[in-house]
């Protein structure tokens, strides 16, 4: 027998969905725009840093350590410190999660660089390949399995993070979900947010694990 | 712009020089407290339920493909999400905050103990079993110290991330110290979020560079070459 309050307040409702699809619609497209735009901006900034850590060893310790250290920092935390500073809204949120990134896609990049035959390197060098060409056409393609893998993994991660934006105000669908809290704990509202958040994670991780098959043809066949 | 930045960092300054803000039941002591305990009942909680059944799948060699899928599931799931849907069905305040905070705990803890029983040293196991061990005595006496270092790892990961989660539930009435940050917001004090930043983020940091320190410590010397 269900309670009449739980009768009003159901978990779920597709009332709710279709009658504020274009809601739903909106902050799931902000929220996969800003998780976009900062897995490319991290990758962007951690592959080259990641080729150079592959080159000069040292360089290696200290980028993975700094990297390691502001992934250690809350994610709450970091957007509390940033927005005071920038400015409410989107750039706080932005910011934050490209320095999460960070660490993963860097991490993987060294990793795959290092995990590269050298047997197939010094097979490259004896063809007379330049340092160029060798890490184009060897060293790289190589290590692209694992830059992918950490391309999925920093945004599956980033996908969840972006609704702790929602302190800052610019949560995408964490928006709903502490709209739907603060408005008589409309449940439906929670948790259609958090499903949609979930779904948006898996769709995103879906086209990435194609991309990588797409870039990686020699590699189909065997199990990834 | 900058001297809206430096007035936000002056008050944030000020606010952390104030004793008022440090003392009290509600002052920075007592929240960072609050913030402590209930990081350590939450980790306790998933620890009591993850390193069992971690130990147990690990011995069996049962069920990796699991442990990873539900690793890899709990990084899309918005922690946010939980704890809200939590306070919406009756769990409020700390008690939401444990739960939530328990729950993705318990992935890391319960990976990290099946992959450091798992991959004990098969001719370990193998002397143990030949010596006439029973299964419980091969999984506490030579299972379980081989694999206190990938498990105290586990820890250090788990202690960081609850203490992570915990300021979360703040938004929802949760205790610690995101509630510096929740009322600064709620307020438009900014020096106050900007306080309560350095705070929570300077608390990960010192718990994660402890753990590392016991992590350490609990490895058996033998181990900690092959590890790094």
């Amino acid at each position: 027998m269900v309670s009449t309050a739980a009768a009003d307040n159901p978990w779920f409702s597709w009332s709710y969905v279709t009658g504020n699809a274009d809601v739903l619609w909106a902050r799931t497209t902000e929220h996969a725009l800003l998780t976009v735009e900062a897995v490319a901006i991290a990758a962007v900034v951690a592959i080259p840093l990641g080729l150079l850590a592959s080159r000069v060893r040292w360089l290696a310790g200290p980028l993975l350590g700094a990297a390691a250290i502001l992934y250690t920092v809350p994610s709450l935390a970091l957007f509390a410190i940033l927005a005071p500073v920038m400015g409410i809204g989107r750039e706080p949120v932005l910011l934050g999660l490209v320095l999460y990134a960070l660490l993963v896609i860097l991490r993987n990049t060294v990793a795959g660089l290092d995990g590269v035959d050298p047997a197939a390197v010094d097979a490259a060098r004896g063809v007379g390949h330049g340092s160029f060409q060798v890490l184009t056409r060897v060293r790289l393609p190589n290590a692209l399995p694992s830059i992918v893998a950490g391309l999925r993994l920093a945004t599956v991660t980033t996908v969840a993070l972006v609704t702790v934006g929602v302190v800052v105000g610019y949560g995408g669908l964490g928006q709903l979900m502490f709209q739907g809290f603060r408005n008589n704990f409309y449940r439906a509202e929670i948790l259609t947010a958090t499903l949609a958040c979930v779904l948006l994670a898996l769709v995103l991780d879906l086209v990435l694990w194609a991309a990588g098959r797409l870039l990686t043809p020699w590699l189909r066949g065997r199990s990834a | 712009m900058t001297g809206v930045s430096t007035g936000v960092v002056d008050e944030a300054v000020a606010y952390l020089n104030d004793p008022l803000s440090w003392t009290g039941p509600d002052g920075i002591l007592e929240l960072g407290r609050e913030h402590l305990a209930l990081t350590a009942v939450a980790v306790v909680v998933a620890a009591a339920v993850a390193l069992p059944v971690g130990a147990w799948l690990g011995h069996g060699r049962r069920g990796g493909g699991v442990t990873v899928w539900l690793t890899n599931a709990s990084r899309a799931v918005p922690t946010l999400g939980i704890i809200l849907l939590l306070a919406t069905a009756g769990l409020f305040g700390d008690g939401a905050t444990v739960v939530a905070a328990a729950l993705f705990a318990v992935p890391v803890l319960l990976v990290n103990t099946y992959e450091g029983v798992r991959g004990a040293d098969p001719s370990a196991r193998d002397a143990a079993v030949g010596l006439g061990m029973p299964g419980h005595q091969v999984l506490t006496r030579v299972e379980l110290p081989l694999a206190t270092g990938l498990v105290a790892a586990g820890v250090r990961t788990a202690v960081v991330q609850v203490s992570a989660t915990v300021p979360l539930a703040a938004l929802a009435g949760g205790g610690g110290l995101g509630q510096i940050i929740a009322l600064g917001m709620g307020t438009q004090r900014y020096g106050q979020v900007l306080a309560g930043g350095v705070l929570v983020a300077v608390l990960a940091l010192v718990l994660d560079g402890v753990f590392a320190v016991v992590q350490r410590v609990v490895t058996p010397a033998p181990l900690r070459a092959a590890r790094r």
